[in-house]
C-alpha cells in the first residue's frame, strides 16, 4: 500500500486546486468570446460536454509533449525519439528531422525480443514469404493456417495447460472472452486495481462484479463469504457459479499476486480462477512459465490462464489456456474467433520463434540467460534506486518499478528533464492512476547491459535531486566500508 | 455438432492448397488480389528488419514509430479527410470508437443487421439503441422522425445513425445519398463502416462516398477494418480533427492496447500506394463481381441477397427448413460437396451466441480482383450441382 507524507498530499491538493482555478478562469473567458462570436454547430449537440473535456483541454494539452513521444528505430535498449516542436503552445505538436538517441526505459521489452533478432526474425520472414501478411479471413472460415495450429499447441505446452486458442490483440481476448463464458446469473470478483480491458470485458458479460482491495485474500474471503450467504440481487437465489479475476503483474504497481493464498481461498469456497499474466508470462519465473512457476503454484488449480505476447515475446497478440471442453467451446462461440481476421503469420511465427529460444529448443542457451539477465537486472536496479531514497513500488523479481511522483507539475519536470539527459521515462498521471498518486514507471529489459543501467541510475539521481522526488532519507554510504571491513577479516 | 475449420498450408490467395490439394478460395476478403503481391512483401520485410515483429508498448508510452504517423497521414490523403487514427485491430475499431462519443442518455438509430463489432460497442456505450429495418430507408425516416417528435430535450442530446457500407451479414449497400439527406434533416452524426467497401465501391476505391457522389465531410466519421482489400491487419478512423483528437484519449482500444506493428502498417501504406498507381484493379473486380452475379443467378433452392455490385455475393436458402440449426446443415453440405467434389472453398456465415443479428445465414463468397475468369465459371457450376444434389428433398 502506498502512503504519502502529510506535507506531499497537501501540496498536491493544492498544485491540482491551482491548475482547476486556472482552468476554470480561461473557460470563462472562452464562454464570453464564443457568446460574442457564432457558434458553427448548426443544430447538432455539442460533441463533448464542457466538464468531461475540461481534464484534456486544460491540464493534459499543458504537457503534452511528453506523451505519445514518436520514436524511428525499433524500440530496442537503445532507440531513436523524434524531436517534435510546437506553435501553438503545445495544442499541436509537428514532428522534425531530428532524432535523439536515447536509452529506452519504457517499452515493454522484457526478454529483448523487440529489435530484429537472430533467431526469429529470418523465420518470421519466412513465413511472411510463405503465408504473407495477413489471410483476410476470420479463423473459422479460411484464416486457420498450419502456423496458427502449430502456435495454439506451443503456447498449451509452454503454459503448462492442455489447450490454448489465440486472438490477434491482447485487449480483445479479454473483452471479448469474458462476456462468452459469462452470462447474467454469475458473480465476478475482480480485483479493484485490474486492467481496462478485464473491466470491459466484466460489464459486456452482464454479471454481477465485486471488487476486493487489492492483492488482499483476507479480504477477498470476506467478499467471497458475505456474497455466498447474500445470494443473487434481489432473488437471493445462490449464484450459478463464481469467478475471481486476478493479474499476474500488476502494471502499474510492479506487484505480483499472492497467488497460493488466493487459490487456497478460491478451492475452500468452490470459486473458479481467471489468471491474467500479460506483464509475467515469459518474464518471471525460472523457464520463464510466469507466475504459477514463481510462486509454486500447480497450474491445474487455476481454472482459466490468460496472457499476450506483446511484452515478452516481441509480437501482438493474445491467449486463452484451459481445459480441452473449455477452448472446444470458446472456438465456436468466441467472437474474436468467429468475425474478426485471424493473427498475422509472421507474428504467429515470431511467438513460435520466442518460445524455441525460451526454451532452449533453438540449441544456445541464449533463453537461460535472458531470463537471468532480467532478473539480476531487475533486483539490481530496484534495489539501488531505493537506496538512493525514491519510493519505489512492487515486489521482488518484478521487472516493472514505479517511481512515485505525486506532484503534477513534477510529471512533466521529471519527464523532460531525463529527456535532455538521453534517457527516455514513462511518466503515468490521472486517468491511469488515482489522481494524487501520479508516477513513472520503468520497464527493465533483459538486452540493458550493466553499464546502461549504471548511467541510467546516475541520471535519475541527478533529476531526483534536481525535481525533488527523494522522499525517503537516503542510506547513507557507511554500511558499504564497513561491508569492506568484514571481508577483509 | 460443429466441424473444424479447414487448415490452410500456403497463402490465402485465390487458390490454396487444403490437404494438399490445390482449391480456388472464395473465403478470404482479399478483394484487390494483394496477398502475396511483390511489393508489399518488400515492404514488410524491410520493415520487419528494421523494426522487428511488435512494437512494445501502447501509442502513448513509446509505441508511436513513424510508420504509424505516416500510414495515418497516407490514409487521411487518400481519402480527402483532415486526420485520421490507426487502431491495432480491425473488430475494436468499432467498438472503441462509439463509446468515445456517445454515453448514457444519447440515442443511436442503427440497423438490425451490422456485425458484432457494432453491436458490442453499442452496448458498452449505454446508450439507448433503437433498430431500423435492414437496409430499408423507410424505416429509417419513421424512426427518426418518431424519436424527435417524442422527445422535447432533443437538441441537447447526441444523436447518431450507424450503418455499414457493405453489411457483412447480408452483402447489401448502404444508399448512402439517402441517409445524409435524411440526417441533414434530422440533425443526426452519421457514423459509417466502410470495412467492405474501401478500395472496393468508387471509380478510385475511395468507398462508399465515391461511389454516391457524396462529399467525405458529410460523413461524420468513417472507420474501416484494414483485414480486407489491404490486406493487411488492424483498424483506422478518419474524420474531422475533433472527432480524431477525442479519440486520442479516450478510446479504450486505442489507449489501453499495444499500438499495430509497424510492418503492418507500413504493408497498409504500400497497398494504398499501388492502388492509386492502378486503378483497373477496380475495374476487373467490379467484372468478376458482373460475371459471378449472371452465374449464380439462377441455381435452384438458392437466391442471392446482396446487390449486384457489392464484392460479398450472399446466397441464402429460397425457403428455409424453419429452423437456424437445420438451415447451417443444409448449407454447410453444399459448401463440403462443392470442396470436395471441385475443390472450391466457400464458407457458411456463422453467428456467435452473443450476436443479436436476426438476418437469416447463407453461403458468403468473397470476389477477388485476381481471381480468373475460370475460376468463377467452375465456382457457379460446382454450386449449381451441390445445390441440385443437396437441396433435391428440401424444395
Amino acid at each position: 500500500m502506498i502512503t504519502i507524507p502529510y506535507l506531499t498530499a497537501l501540496t498536491t491538493y493544492f498544485s491540482y486546486g491551482l491548475l482547476f482555478a486556472f482552468g476554470q478562469f480561461r473557460d470563462f473567458f472562452r464562454k464570453i468570446f464564443d457568446w460574442w462570436g457564432t457558434t458553427n454547430l448548426q443544430g447538432y449537440a455539442p460533441i463533448s460536454l464542457d466538464f468531461e473535456d475540461f481534464y484534456t483541454r486544460r491540464l493534459y494539452l499543458r504537457i503534452q509533449d511528453c506523451f505519445g513521444r514518436p520514436i524511428s528505430s525499433a524500440p530496442d535498449a537503445w532507440f531513436d525519439v523524434v524531436e517534435r516542436y510546437s506553435n501553438d503552445n503545445n495544442k499541436t505538436l509537428k514532428r522534425t528531422e531530428k532524432r535523439i538517441k536515447c536509452l529506452n526505459l519504457g517499452s515493454y521489452n522484457y526478454l529483448g525480443f523487440a529489435a530484429a533478432d537472430e533467431y526469429c526474425t529470418p523465420r518470421a520472414i519466412d513465413s511472411l514469404r510463405r503465408f504473407s501478411a495477413s489471410t483476410c479471413s476470420p479463423r473459422v472460415d479460411g484464416g486457420t493456417t498450419t502456423v496458427h495450429t502449430e502456435l495454439e499447441e506451443c503456447v498449451a505446452k509452454f503454459v503448462g495447460k492442455p489447450a490454448a486458442i489465440v486472438t490477434g490483440m491482447g485487449y480483445v481476448t479479454n473483452s471479448s472472452i469474458l462476456p462468452v463464458l459469462i452470462g447474467k446469473a454469475w458473480l465476478i470478483i475482480s480485483d479493484s486495481l485490474n486492467h481496462n480491458s478485464i473491466v470491459n470485458g466484466a460489464r459486456g458479460s452482464g454479471a454481477t462484479i465485486r471488487v476486493f482491495q487489492h492483492n488482499t485474500p483476507s479480504h477477498l474471503e470476506k467478499v467471497l463469504r458475505e456474497q455466498i450467504a447474500e445470494g443473487q440481487p434481489r432473488t437471493h437465489r445462490p449464484w450459478k457459479k463464481i469467478i475471481v479475476v486476478v493479474e499476474g503483474i500488476y502494471s502499474m504497481e510492479g506487484e505480483i499476486c499472492k497467488l497460493p493464498e488466493i487459490v487456497a481461498v478460491c478451492k475452500k469456497y468452490k470459486a473458479y480462477i481467471y489468471l491474467d499474466e500479460a506483464h509475467s508470462i515469459g518474464a518471471v519465473g525460472k523457464t520463464g512459465r510466469g507466475v504459477c512457476e514463481l510462486l509454486g503454484v500447480d497450474t491445474a488449480d487455476v481454472d482459466i490462464m490468460m496472457g499476450t505476447f506483446t511484452k515478452s515475446f516481441g509480437s501482438c497478440g493474445g491467449y486463452i489456456a484451459g481445459s480441452k471442453e473449455l477452448i472446444q467451446y470458446l472456438k465456436y462461440t468466441c467472437p474474436a474467433h468467429l468475425y474478426a481476421t485471424s493473427i498475422s503469420p509472421p507474428a504467429a511465427e515470431q511467438i513460435i520463434s520466442a518460445i524455441k529460444v525460451i526454451l532452449g529448443e533453438d540449441g544456445t542457451s541464449r533463453g537461460a540467460q535472458k531470463l537471468a539477465r532480467i532478473r539480476q537486472n531487475s533486483n539490481f536496479f530496484r534495489s539501488e534506486l531505493q537506496r538512493m531514497g525514491f519510493e519505489v513500488l512492487g515486489d521482488n523479481d518484478s521487472p516493472v518499478m514505479p517511481i512515485m511522483l505525486y506532484n503534477p507539475a513534477k510529471i512533466p519536470a521529471f519527464s523532460r528533464e531525463c529527456l535532455k539527459q538521453n534517457v527516455a521515462i514513462v511518466t503515468v498521471a490521472f486517468p491511469a492512476t488515482p489522481l494524487l498518486l501520479a508516477r513513472a514507471r520503468i520497464c527493465i529489459s533483459a538486452s540493458h547491459s550493466r553499464e546502461d543501467l549504471i548511467k541510467a541510475l546516475e541520471v535519475i539521481s541527478q533529476v531526483g535531486d534536481l525535481v525533488g522526488i527523494k522522499y525517503f532519507p537516503a542510506e547513507p554510504k557507511k554500511q558499504q566500508q564497513e561491508k569492506g571491513t568484514i571481508k577483509l577479516e | 455438432m460443429q466441424r473444424e475449420p479447414l487448415v490452410l498450408e500456403s497463402a490465402a490467395g485465390p487458390h490454396t492448397i487444403i490437404n494438399s490439394k490445390e482449391v480456388v478460395n472464395f473465403a478470404s476478403a482479399n478483394y484487390l488480389g494483394f496477398i502475396g503481391h511483390e511489393q508489399l512483401l518488400n515492404s514488410c520485410t524491410s520493415a520487419l528488419e528494421k523494426y522487428g515483429v511488435g512494437s512494445c508498448g501502447p501509442r502513448g508510452f513509446y509505441g508511436t514509430i513513424d510508420v504509424h504517423l505516416d500510414c495515418e497521414a497516407r490514409i487521411a490523403k487518400f481519402l480527402g479527410t483532415p486526420d485520421s487514427i490507426l487502431y491495432s485491430y480491425g473488430l475494436s475499431t468499432m467498438f472503441s470508437a462509439i463509446p468515445c462519443f456517445s454515453k448514457k442518455g444519447d440515442i443511436i438509430v442503427v440497423d438490425e443487421g451490422v456485425h458484432w463489432g457494432i453491436q458490442n460497442g453499442l452496448y458498452l456505450s449505454r446508450s439507448t439503441v433503437v433498430y431500423f429495418k435492414h437496409n430499408d430507408m423507410e424505416s429509417l425516416q419513421n424512426t427518426l422522425e418518431k424519436i424527435t417528435s417524442e422527445n422535447k430535450r432533443i437538441k441537447k442530446v447526441r444523436r447518431y445513425i450507424v450503418a455499414e457500407a457493405v453489411y457483412q451479414n447480408s452483402g447489401q449497400i448502404a444508399p448512402l445519398d439517402e441517409i445524409i439527406k435524411l440526417k441533414e434533416k434530422y440533425r443526426f452524426r452519421v457514423l459509417l463502416d466502410e470495412s467492405n467497401s474501401f478500395g472496393v465501391l468508387g471509380s478510385s476505391g475511395r468507398g462508399l462516398t465515391e461511389y454516391c457522389g457524396v462529399p467525405v465531410e458529410k460523413v461524420d466519421l468513417i472507420t474501416a477494418s484494414m483485414g480486407h482489400a489491404l490486406a493487411t491487419e488492424g483498424g483506422f478512423c478518419t474524420g474531422s480533427a475533433r472527432f480524431i483528437d477525442h479519440q486520442r484519449l479516450s478510446s479504450s482500444g486505442y489507449v489501453f492496447s499495444a499500438s499495430l506493428p509497424p510492418y503492418l502498417a507500413s504493408a497498409a501504406i504500400t497497398a494504398i500506394d499501388v492502388l492509386e498507381k492502378n486503378p483497373d484493379l477496380i475495374s476487373k473486380l467490379k467484372e468478376n463481381i458482373a460475371k459471378l452475379w449472371t452465374g449464380l443467378s439462377d441455381i435452384q433452392g438458392l437466391s442471392i441477397a446482396s446487390t449486384p455490385e457489392s464484392p460479398i455475393v450472399y446466397l441464402r436458402l429460397e425457403t428455409s427448413t424453419g429452423s437456424v440449426k437445420d438451415d447451417l446443415k443444409l448449407l454447410e453440405d453444399i459448401a463440403d460437396h462443392a470442396l470436395k467434389e471441385d475443390s472450391v472453398f466457400v464458407v457458411v456465415s456463422k453467428r456467435s451466441t452473443l450476436d443479436k443479428c436476426r438476418l437469416p445465414i447463407g453461403i458468403r463468397l468473397f470476389v477477388s480482383a485476381a481471381h480468373s475468369e475460370s475460376d468463377l465459371l467452375k465456382a457457379c457450376e460446382s454450386l449449381k450441382r451441390a445445390a441440385k444434389i443437396v437441396l433435391v428433398n428440401h424444395i
